[in-house]
This record gives structure tokens, C-alpha cells and sequence, in this order.
């Protein structure tokens, strides 16, 4: 702990997810608060004032062919409109701020169940050995061995569209569990392979040896001996996991089959963006750094947890 | 060859100290160090784990990689000053003049290169041999350490070995240039017992046919005793005695010598307990001021807070206050107890 | 060696079977999803639906239907796309994988000598100035989406700076390398570049923490004690013993490329790839396309996968089994 807090970079890593997190948070505020404005809805024919004047959100484009319309830009004024409008009128700081919310919510908790489900089933497969670990091992291969964007892809399509009606569980489409549950469920072998590896090679070590030859029960050593030795990993691979799940969140966003409208996170405004790409760059360049200032921070925070709880680790260098 | 240059020391080391610069402040692993490694000697380095032995040696060859590490004094090998050289100018020394053995056979060698590529490549590294002269070689030395089949096994890969083998392999590795003198760090702590005495024949033979001068680091005063002509003690990173073998193992000066060569099982007298050094080495970022097995030693006085030099004579010194007069007391007090406790 | 080698891809096989079944299992028979309906479109009829499902077959028992499909996709190659009746999957997918191999074999190229080059000097120069910037820069690299990455490259280049600084640069598209190797290049350079960097990033990353773990091992000690100079202790000793790891990555990673993952760069850059195939597909949730570019992803993945165990073996003298 005390190498960690000495480590200048990932403190300053701390701070910006901190910070992130913080304004993300404020996004309500922000957008009723100080903006006014519902960013989730579309605002086409919307006013706003600017230095005095009444100014459409949506102006006739005036580049090109001359079809359609341009948003305002920036206004950076830090009232509604700071960082412009998106093409259909709505406010993109706000919407930036509540993307941010799905973005880092889709990352955490995806991160939290792949790494809880990761370190069950792999502690599991590694302690208990024989059927428990082929089934274990099998299930791992397989996931492992599909093209993990396809993958996604794959049951995005299905489940994003229908819906999950499976049994007692019913999740409506569009919630953001489904993209949740995806994006945990194809990186469980990824988190579950090494654990596994790890309790195995601790099997074999004297101090476990030694409970399991005094008689001390399964969960007594799980708990025990087990967990305190694999915890270190456990904490070492999840920030490394939220920045890999927010990025991959991002893509099948971005591709239309992650979150869907209305809601938005940084995947979707960047798809936005894309039409806005050569009038209005800000509104997907925007996303896109916060992305990468997250993952960043993520990945800086990740190596410094390495650092400091698990040095010999080999991790496949983040991400 | 002349009888000066037969006298000249092959090593020289005066008062070599190895600091390295850590967070808790400075460790002083080796402090002071001074001593001669005449032709044909063979050295012996004991002490126990952490007492600055491996450092010492590693420290002259320019192999402690660490960049907090201080390295003060001077060490001459064939009269010429090799502390401080770069990397670049120790390369005809190192492998060269003079060879490496390494505690541990399983990992001293690059597991995805067979063991002939690896001696042909320190070879050529020295000399302008062809492949094929350096790879014949190869075959000779195998065969000298006492691998069987050597035109076989120099195709296999050090895995496919065993360890007492492989052992011979870092040997004939080490005497490949014919260095002038072979530096060996534990050669038999990662071997079982059998093998341990077969690879200290073979280094005894080999020097013989070689005339190497060694340089043996151990903690086994028994190895010690079976190849050294003259041994260095080493506590702490300071040395504790130096002088000849049969001195230093029949007639030991420092109270730490008699602790290490208590712990020696010895075969003439029957059943006679092990003794144990009392308390624990002393921690090297915590080495007191005065006598540094102070802390550890049943004959401490008031003196001992301030630091012994080396002293005694023929030869034969050693860095502790205790008078001649007073070591005859304890020394016979101790047989006397030994024989007591039967 | 050579039944080592049989054995593994008698297993790669086995794996594919799987695949193809649970992909099929998700597409026709997750619960809910009826993919008559989705053939029929949204607003059509039942009876318009019951005689989709009869025309496609899809009333069918399920074991039947994934035979069917699996002989049309493999053996007769005339699955043909629910969407656009008529277009044939598998020569589709013939002419996307020159694309997706052209871009991802541009990228291996530059992000193999950057990513080796980087890890090498960070790894050489640990300790010093140069070594955290070039983490910094890996980790930058591994945090950029691919997909932003590439449009802020469209928005740089394509933009106002087009008629000046970049006027070199064509517009975003694909040139066969048949038909004009130097526009083939000059059309791939950005995505090249685009996809290279986060790879470059994590290459670096991964080789400069190998290189590092095996410069701290006792063979370079031994090494260097042999008088080896310190750029052949490095590149043949500690580089080599890396490369065992950095070797199965690499072979993932390419398999995934070449398998569809590059299907973002692809998408940014308008590249008529296998990515860009399954994204079109994807938009029209047209099936067959879907199921033909996932079997043919995977295809690329497990092979990958089983080259490089055998590979592994090659490098590793270790874990060669006689």
C-alpha cells in the first residue's frame, strides 16, 4: 500500500479517474441544473442565447452542398451548449457526462462479475482438479478459442434485439445489463486461465500441503490459504479489466450493438460524431479522449497495482 | 617463466567494498575486503548465505547489474587494474582469463540453445577458431569433465541433462579458453551429496591438468577443507580470518571460524553433537560499528565496540581482540566441554 | 513431432465443430428469436412468416437445419444471403479476405519492428529517461480505441490539410495490389498505421517485462560471464528466450486479425473486408453472411491457435514432445 501511494504516476492515474468519475456523477446536475436542457431528447428546433442573440441550435449547413443542417459549435460558455450540439439539437457536454455514466458503469460492472466469475470458477478448476477442472478447462478452451469481437457480436445481435426471456430471468432489450453481461462473460477466460495456473502451482507449494495434511477443511484453506495468495492477482487484473471492457463496450457501441438509444455512452456519441466528422469534429473527438484518458489512467493505476502487490505477475502488459 | 613473475599474485584485491544505495539507507555488503590469489592456489571463500561472498566476486567482474551499487578499492588481476573497466574491456577477461561456475547448473545455461552452441559461442568469442574447430572442441572438453558420449551429447539441450552433468557441462564451459583462473560460486550447493564429491574431484584434477588458479566460494567449511590451499572466513561482508587451510580448519583463530567448523560433522570423533552458531546473521544494513559478530559472540568484551583490524602472523590473521593467551583458554575449555558432553 | 502435430490439429477440428454448433445455436435457436420473422421483415403477416419458414426450410427439426447449413456453407458453397437474395456467401467472403489480409499483414510488419524495437530499448535503457516514455507511449497506444483513432487519421488527413500537406493521399478506399501495387500501398497506409499502434503498444509492453524477467535470469549472468558482448547477451540470449512468449501472442493475435478483429479499422476506413462484410451483415442481420464470416473467423483463429503450440514446440526445446 505504502509502495503504491509513492508511486507518483499511478496517484496521478487515481486522481483522473477520480475526477472523471466525479464529473460523470454531476451529469444530472449539470444538465438540469446549469444547462437545462435533456439530453435525451432531440431539440431541432431549439433556441439558445449567445452573447445576446437568439441562435437556432440547428443552422442550415453552409458547407458543401449545402443540404441539411449544422449544430452550433462550442460555446464554451459553461451555461447550456458548452461543447455544442449534436445533429439532432441535443446538448453533447451533457450527453458526454451521461455517456461517461454508461461508459464507466458497463466497464466496472462487467469487470466485476468477469472477475468474480473468473476467480470462482478458476480457484475452483485449480483446487479441486478432476471433473471439476475439465469442465472448468473446456468451457475456458471454448470461449477462448471464438473470435471474441464476433463473439460479442454474435450474441449482441440476438440479445440486444430480443431481449433475454430465458427461464425466471428477463432483461428487456436495450437495458445496459445485456451489454454488461457479454462483455463480462467473453474476457472470463482471459482472467480465469492465469488464476487457475496460479492455484495449481499453489497446490503444490508446502504451506498448502501442510493444511491439507492437517485435516483443515476445503473452505478453511480456500479462505485461508488460498485467497489471501491469489488476491493480489485478483486486484492487479481489474482495473486492467475495466479499461479493456469500457474499450470494448466502446466498439460494440460504436458499431450500434452495445448501449442503445436513448441511451448513449462514449461508444454511441462517437458514432454520432461520425456524420459530424468534417463540420462538428468535437463531437466525437470528444468521447474518444475521454476514453482514452480513462483507459489511460486504468492501465497506470493497473501497472502500479502490480508494482506494489505482485511483482512477479506476468500479466499480458494490460490490456 | 621466472620466479617473479611465478610470485606475482594471478589476483590481487585490496580493501574492495561493495555499498548498495537501498531505501532503508545504504547496505554495506562487502566492507574491506583484501586478498591474493596466488598461480596454481586454490582460494576458498566461506561464510554463510548473505555474507557478501558471491557479491565480492561478482562485484570484480562488473556482473552486479544493480545501478545503486557502489564498487571502491582495487582489485588487479595479472597486475592490472580491472575495477571500474565498462563492459566492453572486460569482455576478454571475463570468460577469457578467467572462468565462471555458477551455484545452480539448471538455470546457468539458455534453455533453447544446445550445450555445444553454447561453448562453440564462448570459444569464438575469444579466439578466431572456426565452427567446426571450436565445435571439435566442445567434444574434447565434454569428454574432459567426464561426459560420457560427448559426440552425442554436445546436440543436447542442457534440459536433457541431469544436474550433476550439467554441472560438467558449465565446467568444460568455464575451462573452454583455458582461463588463468576459474571463479566458482557454490559449485555443489544445488547437488546431491555423491555428486557434490565427484564435481570437487574433477575441479581438483582439472586444475591440476589446467593450472588454473581457483577462487571457491562455499558455506561448507568441508568443501573448504577437501580443495582450498588457503581460505578467506567472511562475516558480514568483512573478513573474519584468512590463512592457509590446514591453519585456519586445525588452529582457527575467530570465534566465528570455531562456530563454522562446529558445524561440520566430523568422522573422528563419534556422535559428537552439532554445534550452532547462537542468534542470527546480522542483518547488512544493520552491521554494528564495533566487531561485527559481536552481537553473536559468547566471548563479546567491552572492546569489541570498536572494530578489530586484521591481525596474527605466518600468514595466518584474523579480526578479533581476543589475545593469544585468552583463545588457548577458551579453545581447551571448548574440548574439554566436547568431550564432557559424550 | 509429427503426430504432436497431428494430434493438435485433430483437436483444432473438434474445436471448430463446437463453434459452428454454438454459433448456430445462438442465431437459430435462442429462445425468442425466430428468424422467419427476421426474413419476413418486421410488419409481415404470419402467414407471410409460415411461408418463410417454409421456403428457407426452417421448419425443420434443428439438427437437420444445422446439417443443411453446414453442407451448404462447406461442401456445396452455395449458401446463399436472406437479405439480398441471390448473393452467394462464400465467394463473398473469397473476395473480402484479400483485403483483410492485405491490411493486417501491412500492420504485422510495422508493428512487429516498432513494437519489438520499443520493448528492446525500454528494456536496455531500464532505469533511465527513455524507458518510461516508451511505456507511456504503450499505454497511450492500448488505450486508443482503434476505431476514434482511425477517424481523427480521416479527420487529419481528409479534411482542410488534404489540399496541402496530405494532397498525396487518396481518398479512403481499396486498391487491389494486382492492379496498382504502389495506390494498393498508398490506400493502406493510415489503416496500417491506425491498426499497427495499439498492437505496436502492447508488443513493447509485453517484450520489455519479458526482457526484463530474463535479464534478471542466471543464464545472462552465465552470458556475460562468458565475455558475450552486451548486444549479443540481449538479442541472443534474453531476445530469444522472449520470443517464446511474445511467439503465442502473436499468433493469436493475427489469427483474431485475419479472422474479422480488424473489422473496425476496416469499418473507419471504408476497406471492403471480411470486417466490414460482417458489419454490413450485422445491419441487416442477414444470417448466412453472419454464420459464413463467424465459421471463417474462427477458422483463422484455431488455426492460429494450433500453429502456434506447434511453433511453441519449435522455439522451446523444453516442451518439445518426441
Amino acid at each position: 500500500m505504502r509502495q503504491l501511494r509513492r508511486n507518483r504516476a499511478a496517484m496521478l492515474a487515481l486522481g483522473v479517474i477520480v475526477l472523471i468519475v466525479t464529473a460523470c456523477l454531476l451529469a444530472p446536475f449539470y444538465a438540469h441544473v446549469i444547462a437545462h436542457e435533456n439530453p435525451f431528447a432531440s431539440n431541432i428546433t431549439g433556441t439558445i442565447r449567445l452573447n445576446g442573440k437568439t441562435v437556432n441550435v440547428l443552422q442550415a449547413n453552409t458547407q458543401g452542398l449545402g443540404y441539411g443542417v449544422t449544430p452550433i459549435g462550442p460555446t464554451w460558455h459553461f451555461s447550456n451548449y458548452f461543447l455544442g450540439a449534436d445533429d439532432q439539437g441535443r446538448d453533447v457536454f451533457a450527453r458526454l457526462l451521461y455517456g461517461g455514466r454508461s461508459s464507466l458503469y458497463i466497464g466496472a460492472s462487467s469487470a466485476v462479475i468477469c472477475v468474480a466469475v473468473a476467480a470462482i470458477a478458476g480457484v475452483a478448476a485449480g483446487y479441486f482438479g478432476g471433473a471439476v477442472d475439465w469442465i472448468v478447462s473446456r468451457i475456458f478452451d471454448i470461449i477462448w478459442a471464438f473470435p471474441v469481437y464476433l463473439l460479442a457480436i454474435s450474441l449482441s445481435v440476438i440479445l440486444e434485439t430480443n431481449g433475454i426471456n430465458f427461464l425466471f430471468i428477463h432483461i428487456e432489450q436495450g437495458s445496459l445489463t445485456i451489454p454488461i453481461l457479454i462483455i463480462a462473460s467473453v474476457f472470463i477466460p482471459y482472467v480465469g486461465r492465469p488464476l487457475r495456473g496460479i492455484v495449481l502451482s499453489l497446490k503444490e507449494r508446502e504451506f498448502i500441503q501442510a493444511a491439507i495434511g492437517s485435516g483443515a477443511s476445503d473452505f478453511h484453506i480456500l479462505r485461508k490459504e488460498i485467497l489471501p495468495n491469489v488476491a493480489p492477482t485478483i486486484i492487479v487484473f481489474f482495473p486492467l479489466m475495466v479499461a479493456f471492457n469500457m474499450l470494448t463496450e466502446s466498439a460494440l457501441s460504436f458499431l450500434g450493438i452495445g448501449v442503445q438509444a436513448p441511451q448513449a455512452s462514449w461508444g454511441t456519441i462517437i458514432n454520432d460524431g461520425l456524420g459530424l466528422l468534417y463540420t462538428r469534429p468535437l463531437v466525437g473527438i470528444m468521447p474518444g479522449l475521454m476514453i482514452v484518458l480513462t483507459a489511460g489512467a486504468l492501465n497506470v493505476l493497473g501497472d502500479g497495482f502490480r508494482d506494489a502487490f505482485d511483482p512477479k505477475a506476468k500479466l499480458r502488459g494490460s490490456i | 617463466m621466472s620466479d617473479a613473475t611465478l610470485n606475482e599474485p594471478v589476483l590481487s584485491v585490496r580493501d574492495l567494498s561493495v555499498t548498495f544505495a537501498t531505501r532503508q539507507g545504504p547496505l554495506r555488503a562487502v566492507d574491506g575486503l583484501s586478498f591474493d590469489v596466488g598461480a596454481k592456489e586454490v582460494l576458498g571463500i566461506v561464510g554463510e548465505s548473505g555474507s557478501g561472498k558471491s557479491v565480492a566476486m561478482y562485484s570484480m567482474l562488473g556482473l552486479v547489474r544493480d545501478s545503486n551499487v557502489a564498487i571502491t578499492g582495487s582489485v588487479k588481476f595479472e597486475g592490472r587494474e580491472i575495477l571500474g573497466l565498462s563492459d566492453r574491456e572486460l569482455q576478454s577477461v571475463r570468460g577469457g582469463d578467467v572462468g565462471m561456475i555458477f551455484q545452480d547448473p539448471m538455470t546457468a545455461m539458455t534453455p533453447v540453445y544446445k550445450v555445444g552452441w553454447q561453448i562453440v559461442e564462448q570459444i569464438r568469442a575469444h579466439s578466431d577458431m572456426t565452427k567446426a574447430q571450436a565445435r571439435s572442441r566442445a567434444i574434447e572438453l565434454l569428454g574432459e569433465v567426464g561426459i560420457p558420449d560427448p559426440k552425442t551429447r554436445v546436440d543436447h539441450f542442457p534440459h536433457e541433462f541431469s544436474g550433476g552433468m550439467r554441472q560438467r557441462v558449465v565446467i568444460a564451459m568455464a575451462l573452454s579458453c583455458n582461463p588463468k583462473l576459474l571463479i566458482a560460486d557454490e559449485p555443489t550447493t544445488a547437488l546431491d551429496v555423491t555428486t557434490q564429491a565427484q564435481i570437487l574431484d574433477l575441479m581438483s584434477k582439472l586444475q591440476e591438468s589446467y593450472g588454473s588458479s581457483i577462487v571457491i566460494i562455499t558455506h561448507d567449511m568441508g568443501v573448504i577443507a577437501e580443495v582450498a590451499n588457503r581460505v578467506v572466513v567472511m562475516y558480514a561482508g568483512r573478513p573474519a580470518e584468512i590463512g592457509p587451510e590446514i591453519d585456519v580448519v586445525r588452529f582457527p583463530r575467530h570465534p566465528y571460524t570455531w562456530g563454522l567448523l562446529g558445524a561440520v560433522p566430523r568422522v573422528d570423533v563419534k556422535n559428537r553433537r552439532l554445534v550452532t552458531i547462537p542468534g542470527t546473521p546480522v542483518s547488512p544494513l544493520d552491521v554494528p560499528t564495533g566487531c561485527a559478530f559481536g552481537p553473536r559472540c559468547q566471548h563479546k568484551m567491552a572492546i569489541c565496540d570498536e572494530r578489530p583490524i586484521l591481525r596474527g602472523g605466518d600468514g595466518h590473521v584474523d579480526a578479533c581482540w581476543l589475545s593469544d593467551e585468552q583463545r588457548v583458554a577458551i579453545r581447551s575449555q571448548a574440548t574439554v566441554r566436547g568431550v564432557a558432553d559424550e | 513431432m509429427l503426430r504432436f502435430i497431428l494430434r493438435r490439429f485433430a483437436s483444432a477440428v473438434v474445436v471448430l465443430f463446437t463453434i459452428s454448433v454454438m454459433v448456430y445455436l445462438i442465431f437459430f435457436a435462442t429462445p425468442g428469436v425466430d428468424p422467419a420473422a427476421r426474413i419476413a421483415g418486421r410488419s409481415a403477416s404470419p402467414a407471410v412468416v409460415e411461408q418463410v419458414r417454409i421456403a428457407f426450410g426452417l421448419n425443420r427439426p434443428l439438427p437437420i437445419r444445422y446439417l443443411l447449413m453446414m453442407d451448404h456453407l462447406f461442401i456445396k458453397r452455395d449458401l446463399t444471403s436472406y437479405v439480398n437474395i441471390g448473393d452467394k456467401v462464400v465467394p463473398q467472403i473469397l473476395a473480402a479476405a484479400p483485403v483483410t489480409l492485405s491490411l493486417v499483414l501491412g500492420a504485422v510488419v510495422i508493428w512487429l519492428i516498432v513494437g519489438v524495437l520499443g520493448g528492446l530499448v525500454a528494456a536496455a535503457n531500464k532505469g533511465k529517461f527513455i524507458d518510461p516514455l516508451i511505456m507511456f507511449l504503450g499505454i497511450a497506444a492500448v488505450s486508443v480505441p482503434a476505431y476514434w483513432l482511425g477517424e481523427v487519421v480521416n479527420l487529419i488527413t481528409q479534411n482542410e490539410l488534404h489540399s496541402s500537406v496530405f494532397a498525396w493521399l487518396p481518398a479512403p478506399g481499396w486498391v487491389p495490389l494486382t492492379q496498382s501495387p504502389g495506390e494498393w500501398a498508398l490506400h493502406l497506409l493510415f489503416p496500417w498505421l491506425t491498426l499497427a499502434a495499439l498492437y505496436a503498444g502492447i508488443y513493447a509492453r509485453v517484450l520489455r517485462a519479458e526482457l526484463v524477467n530474463a535479464l534478471n535470469e542466471d543464464y545472462v549472468r552465465t552470458a556475460r560471464a562468458k565475455g558475450l558482448s552486451e548486444r549479443r547477451i540481449l538479442l541472443r540470449h534474453a531476445l530469444r528466450c522472449s520470443l517464446i512468449s511474445i511467439t503465442s501472442l502473436f499468433g493469436l493475435d493475427v489469427g483474431a486479425l485475419v479472422g474479422g478483429a480488424a473489422l473496425l479499422t476496416e469499418v473507419v476506413f471504408g476497406l471492403p473486408g471480411v470486417g466490414l462484410l460482417t458489419y454490413n451483415a450485422l445491419e441487416n442481420l442477414d444470417l448466412p453472411v453472419i454464420m459464413g464470416t463467424v465459421m471463417y473467423g474462427a477458422f483463422f483463429i484455431v488455426l492460429a491457435s494450433a500453429v502456434v503450440d506447434v511453433v511453441y514446440a519449435l522455439l522451446d526445446p523444453r516442451v518439445r514432445i518426441v
